[in-house]
């Protein structure tokens, strides 16, 4: 799936990263516990999240991801923004809830991401 | 590589925005430096939980990375309470962190089994109410 997808299933709005918008994501997964994220995934291309702070932006940069929703129209600083610029990370934010958003992207075949053995 | 590679951080323990900055400069410079993508991998995500744990747990402290052409060793040191048990620390799920620091995105208790999954070797040397110095090694070689 196309990370713009992503962005259209969401309703989203694009805070960063509009030059990926047509890079191939095949995962994603869904927390507000940035420990469960770096304990449990792997080639997770997406991250969903309702947690607002810059540990969110670094995690998912540890685990080489490229793209971050913010859920329930949570709005991230401008300090995190300027560092998933950096870190070429897309950023956008949408008005769904977790469960609602995740159901989406799985309806249109963006399957969770396989568990680390 | 001619000559090993280091680089030194202070790792501040009173603001938690700045947690992990260190993770990410290493990870910057080790791809600088060439490594394999799964090389740098394994050693961001166990110094980035060992950075956070200095941070969320023990104040702060230093982390020092050596980069030599068969391995990548990280040293965590830190000033903090030390950890009284070890094997109940490492244990998955294990977790003295409290609702604070879980509102935050961390406390899980997988860190340090995640540190553990991660690197080919990690030695833990701790005394109560001294510190904690966790070293960890990342083989080159198993690309
Ligand atoms: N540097 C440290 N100094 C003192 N205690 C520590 C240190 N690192 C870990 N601990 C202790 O070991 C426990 C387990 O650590 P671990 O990293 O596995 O989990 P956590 O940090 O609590 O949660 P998570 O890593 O999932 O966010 C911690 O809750 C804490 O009690
Ligand atoms: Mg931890």
């Amino acid at each position: 799936m196309k990370i713009g997808q992503i962005k259209e299933l969401l309703d989203a709005e694009l805070l960063c990263g509009e030059e990926y918008l047509d890079h191939d994501v095949f995962s994603a997964c869904c927390s507000d516990m940035m420990s469960d994220v770096l304990a449990y995934v792997k080639d997770q291309g997406v991250l969903l999240t309702g947690l607002v702070n810059p540990q969110v932006i670094r995690t998912a940069d540890m685990m080489d991801m490229v793209c971050i929703v913010f859920v329930r129209s949570k709005v991230p600083t401008e300090e995190m923004v300027a560092l998933a610029k950096e870190f070429g990370i897309v950023v956008m934010k949408s008005r769904y809830r977790a469960y609602e958003a995740c159901g989406h992207l799985y309806t249109a075949g963006l399957v969770p991401a396989p568990e680390e053995k | 590589m001619a000559e090993n590679v280091t680089f030194h951080f202070d790792v501040d323990g009173e603001n938690f925005t700045s947690a992990g900055e260190a993770s990410v400069l290493v990870k910057k410079k080790l791809r600088q430096l060439g490594l394999s993508p799964e090389v740098i991998r394994r050693v961001s995500i166990a110094m980035y939980e060992g950075e956070i744990n200095m941070v969320i747990h023990a104040d702060g402290g230093t982390a020092d990375v050596t980069v030599t052409d068969d391995e990548v060793i990280i040293v965590l040191a830190d000033r903090g309470p030390g950890i009284p048990d070890i094997s109940l620390a490492m244990q998955e799920g294990y977790s003295t962190a409290r609702d604070n620091i879980r509102a935050l995105g961390f406390g899980a208790g997988m860190g340090l089994p995640n540190m553990k999954k991660y690197t080919d070797s990690m030695e833990i040397e701790t005394e109560l109410g001294v510190g904690t110095t966790i070293t960890m090694k990342v083989s080159c070689k198993d690309a």
